[in-house]
């Protein structure tokens, strides 16, 4: 299980991105570990690239991470949290073009299976427009 | 590159960026999500926060620091693209000497970390409308032995004018560009707010000249 990839949520909101993780939970259970992060420094509407570093670093393990991100500043902030990561650990984080709710569902099901990173995200990226 | 200075492009950056957050609120509301004044203001009232540090620094080291607080506490798109273009010149300043070609240098690897970061290229209705012609602007100036007063007089007049001429341009990147059609014919904020800092960091500069 620890294999497995892990899930990170980075919404503008924090309930949005709580939400999605209860979700996630509830679809594809305890198999695979999801964080989840939302709202800038101040608590406002927003992200915060030291808030989703730390989450990345709650749930990482050898199967890599797959980031699920809502609007543009979610995903600027989240490459500069993964660019700040240990160097080893940057190639085993990627950032999905894919919607955030639908996205890190299908992320996790994938995940749940045992798949790789690059598979979890192809999965994730199928729902893209 | 005086102590001073650093504190003096502290205050003229940050009273800018506090004086019109409203504007630059008013833009995104327009055409984005209407946080770019308070997310500028949070991250300008944090590097204002740290100036007696900054002023000890010398100036990479100082916009190194500057940049991971953009980065660090605006919460929005534009904190990771304003952190970028400083931390860039940080980086590449270290190397360079502080004259006028080692400037046209730095801003040159500040434009390049924001074109990566954004995913970007001119035309596209962002802060690269201002700041891309402000560095062609500045490294003509320099190749050329213009004097540094009516250089930065041309610098300031270029970022009003990339500024005006992201008015009819189409959004294609970030928030705005949900918008479509519809975002033409507003000024970008992130083009509004790199004018206002390309100015206040010229009238320090040109306060220093005089």
């Amino acid at each position: 299980m620890s294999e497995n990839v892990a899930i990170v949520i980075v919404s503008h909101s924090l309930d949005v991105a709580r939400g999605t993780a209860d979700m996630v939970r509830q679809m594809v259970g305890d198999e695979v570990r999801v964080g989840f992060c939302g709202g800038n420094p101040d608590g406002g509407l927003g992200t915060s690239m030291p808030d989703i570093k730390r989450c990345i670093e709650s749930v990482y393990g050898p199967g890599g991470v797959a980031v699920l991100v809502d609007l543009g500043g979610a995903e600027t902030n989240s490459e500069m949290a993964v660019e700040a990561l240990p160097e080893e650990w940057q190639s085993n984080v990627v950032i999905c073009n894919a919607p955030i709710v639908e996205g890190s569902v299908m992320a996790a099901t994938e995940a749940a299976g045992g798949s790789d990173l690059a598979q979890v995200r192809a999965t994730a990226e199928e729902l893209s427009p | 590159m005086s102590t001073q200075l650093i504190a003096r492009l502290i205050d003229a950056t940050a009273g800018s960026i506090e004086a019109n957050a409203e504007l630059l609120t008013q833009l995104d509301q327009a055409i984005g999500d209407g946080d770019h004044g308070l997310n500028m203001k949070r991250g300008f009232a944090a590097i204002r926060a740290a100036r007696d540090e900054l002023s000890a620094l010398r100036l990479p080291e100082a916009l190194n620091k500057a940049g991971m607080l953009l980065v660090t506490k605006v919460g929005g798109a534009s904190g990771p693209l304003y952190g970028s273009l400083l931390l860039a010149m940080g980086k590449a300043g270290a190397a360079l000497e502080s004259n006028r070609a080692g400037a046209v240098s730095m801003l040159s690897e500040g434009v390049a970390a924001v074109k990566k970061r954004g995913k970007s290229e001119v035309g596209e209705k962002t802060m690269l409308e201002v700041l891309v012609p402000v560095l062609g602007a500045l490294r003509q100036g320099v190749e050329g032995g213009e004097a540094t007063a009516a250089l930065l007089e041309r610098i300031k007049r270029t970022a009003r004018e990339g500024l005006e001429a992201s008015k009819p341009l189409r959004a294609t990147k970030g928030r705005a560009s949900f918008l479509g059609e519809r975002s033409i014919g507003h000024l970008d904020p992130g083009a509004q707010s790199s004018c206002l800092l390309v100015h206040a960091v010229c009238d320090v500069f040109m306060a220093e000249a005089a």
